[in-house]
């Protein structure tokens, strides 16, 4: 365990001298890999990026290398906030998505910790069930929840949204929260119980904080799964004034024949904002979540 | 699985075992009390999986205007039409040429980030990870534009270097790749930061004794590193094919399905059929062709992390 740092690059060498010239070679192909991967990697949101600082005249004009912008300008960003239009998408967002990663969380930490800790009848199959859920793509579902928002009269709002997206999110919380409760150990519930703690103490006493990592990384998880859910909105909304950010832009920026090319690259960066911003700022917890899956639970 | 390894005090009862003796005590359960905390996932888990999945399997079976039930009627049209077998092929070869270069690319990644020192790694790790945090559906469209036939930036590229201009999204062939591209370009992080994180948990120990046997490079990828990873790399392969074979935000954004509903899948196709020409019970039918492969990766997936999970025990 303490050897992966203290054997700096893999401890791949260890032999003195004739390994030398192998392990700077190594790093001299890792080095260019990463580089060469790095610049395919950004080179996507970079161009957006640049796009987005164009003036539509400037987009329009094929001459010159399109990577670099001229005159760069924040008339498309500004043009977007004040659109009431695409201000409505951006409420919509994070209301639909508030509500729904306080919902997941609610219910995920609760059913775990009864799953991570009281046995009871069918609590193995519930569990089973749990990661059998969340291996269940969106799109095998959508036109039999279509049918049932629709019997519910949710179609074209944002409560529809709010309903079905506890699906995509749920099943994988409750999964990786299952695996941190279960590895609590079990002399703290022993010395809970023994003070009188009752199970609902225990939970919010013990287990919530000693858990803190991983339910944010839970948190980070449904925030970024219900800010980007793509295809239940685009069944479910066709107003506009009900459309979540990821369906707003793509479908209400894009139109007829006329792309506004810097508008589209100005709303596609400022909805993807959000998730990076939490990315950036809690990258550990968004990388332990994602590893979490298969390594935890 | 997870639960395995619980408290084990008293026998597993049912939540309406205690009904003859006072409700008070039956409320004080233990059983009881889990009961009524897992209820919430009860319902979303029952109400708006299980209960779907066999709506949908009953939607499948009525006519276009959900008034009579025609038995496999749906599949039948389905199987006589050949943009229905496009649609198939093209998700079956969508699907696994796009996780096996994921899984290549992450792999080799994960092996660079692997080498070069800890303390650059964390710097490296962020930059390469942002394409999967960016809504796939948002990013796509920044690929879209950079495909565009007459102001498409990667086409300037080819120019500079006097490379052939290619019609990006205008050829079917040239699409599927386009949709291949753009999926590798989103998922080979996530495959990166697997196969890191298991790279990691290799014992030390294990490459000194190869090293000391005289193992070169392959020898010890091959009959270290490998078998090491060798259940993390299953369950992340199987994991993505159900998930790119599900995809839809790429296809949807990128060529619609377009041209001529050549660069379809299941996905895309489903919804085309169910909710843009209103046929539900036929779109219904096409998205559940998804399920069988589906349930073959998910219980290999199951078997692979159930395995894992009894290993860290």
């Amino acid at each position: 365990m303490s050897a992966t740092t203290a054997t700096v690059g893999g401890g791949i060498a260890r032999k003195v001298g004739s390994l030398h010239r192998e392990r700077r070679w190594a790093l001299v192909t890792a080095y260019i890999s990463l580089v060469f991967s790095a610049i395919i990697m950004l080179a996507p949101p970079f161009y957006m990026l640049i796009t987005s600082l164009k003036t539509s005249a400037e987009i329009a004009d094929q001459k010159g290398n399109p990577w670099i912008v001229r005159n760069p300008t924040l008339m498309n960003y500004w043009e977007l906030m004040t659109d009431k239009l695409f201000q409505g998408f951006f409420i919509n967002s994070v209301i639909v998505t508030v509500i729904v990663v306080v919902l997941t969380m609610v219910i995920s930490v609760l059913a775990a910790f009864a799953l991570a800790r009281m046995r009871f009848f069918g609590s193995q199959v519930l569990a089973t069930g749990v990661f059998l859920t969340y291996l269940v793509p969106d799109t095998l579902l959508f036109i039999p929840l279509y049918q049932i928002v629709g019997g519910l009269g949710l179609l074209n709002s944002i409560w529809g949204l709010v309903l079905v997206y506890p699906t995509l999110t749920v099943p994988f919380c409750t999964w990786i929260m299952i695996g941190y409760f279960a590895s609590i150990p079990k002399e703290l519930d022993e010395a809970a119980l023994i003070d009188g703690a009752n199970w609902m103490q225990m939970l919010t006493k013990i287990f919530i904080p000693v858990a803190l990592p991983g339910i944010i990384a839970a948190t980070i998880f449904a925030f970024t799964v219900s800010w980007a859910a793509f295809v239940y909105p685009t069944a479910f909304v066709t107003t506009p004034d009900q459309m979540p950010l990821t369906i707003g832009v793509v479908s209400q920026l894009v139109r007829g024949d006329t792309f506004a090319w810097g508008q589209i690259m100005a709303g596609a960066l400022l909805a993807a904002l959000p998730p990076v911003i939490v990315y950036a700022f809690l990258m550990d917890y968004y990388i332990a979540g994602l590893t979490a899956g298969a390594t935890k639970g | 699985m997870a639960a395995d390894g619980t408290l084990a005090a008293g026998a597993p009862r049912t939540a309406g075992h205690g009904r003859a003796t006072t409700l008070e005590r039956f409320a004080r359960r233990r059983s009881t009390i889990a009961f009524m905390m897992t209820l919430p996932l009860i319902l979303v888990v029952a109400g708006l999986v299980a209960y779907p999945a066999g709506y949908g399997m009953y939607l499948s079976t009525l006519n276009r205007r959900m008034t009579e039930n025609i038995g496999f009627g749906n599949f039948e049209i389905l199987f006589d039409s050949d943009t229905f077998w496009n649609v198939a092929w093209q998700s079956c070869i969508f699907a696994i040429t796009a996780v096996v270069l994921k899984a290549l690319i992450g792999f080799w990644l994960a092996h660079m980030l692997h080498d070069i020192p800890a303390k650059g790694q964390r710097k490296w790790r962020g930059m390469l990870l942002i394409p999967w945090v960016i809504p796939p559906a948002l990013s796509t469209l920044g690929w879209w534009w950079m495909f565009d036939p007459s102001y498409g930036s990667i086409n300037w590229l080819f120019s500079v270097v006097g490379g052939p201009q290619i019609p990006w999204l205008g050829e079917p062939w040239w699409a599927r790749a386009s949709i291949i591209i753009v999926n590798v370009w989103y998922g080979a992080p996530f495959f990166m930061i697997m196969y890191l994180a298991a790279l990691k948990s290799v014992p030390d120990q294990l490459y000194e004794a190869a090293a000391i046997d005289g193992a070169t490079g392959l020898q010890r990828l091959r009959y270290v590193t490998l078998p090491m990873m060798a259940n993390i790399i299953s369950i992340t392969v199987l994991f993505s094919l159900i998930v790119t074979f599900a995809n839809y935000d790429i296809v949807r954004v990128l060529t619609n399905g377009g041209p001529r509903d050549l660069t379809h899948v299941f996905a895309s196709y489903a919804f085309q059929v169910g909710i843009l020409s209103g046929n539900i019970p036929r779109g219904a039918a096409v998205s559940l062709f998804m399920f069988p492969i589906l349930a073959i990766c998910a219980f290999f997936v199951l078997r692979g992390v159930t395995r894992r999970n009894k290993e860290q025990m």
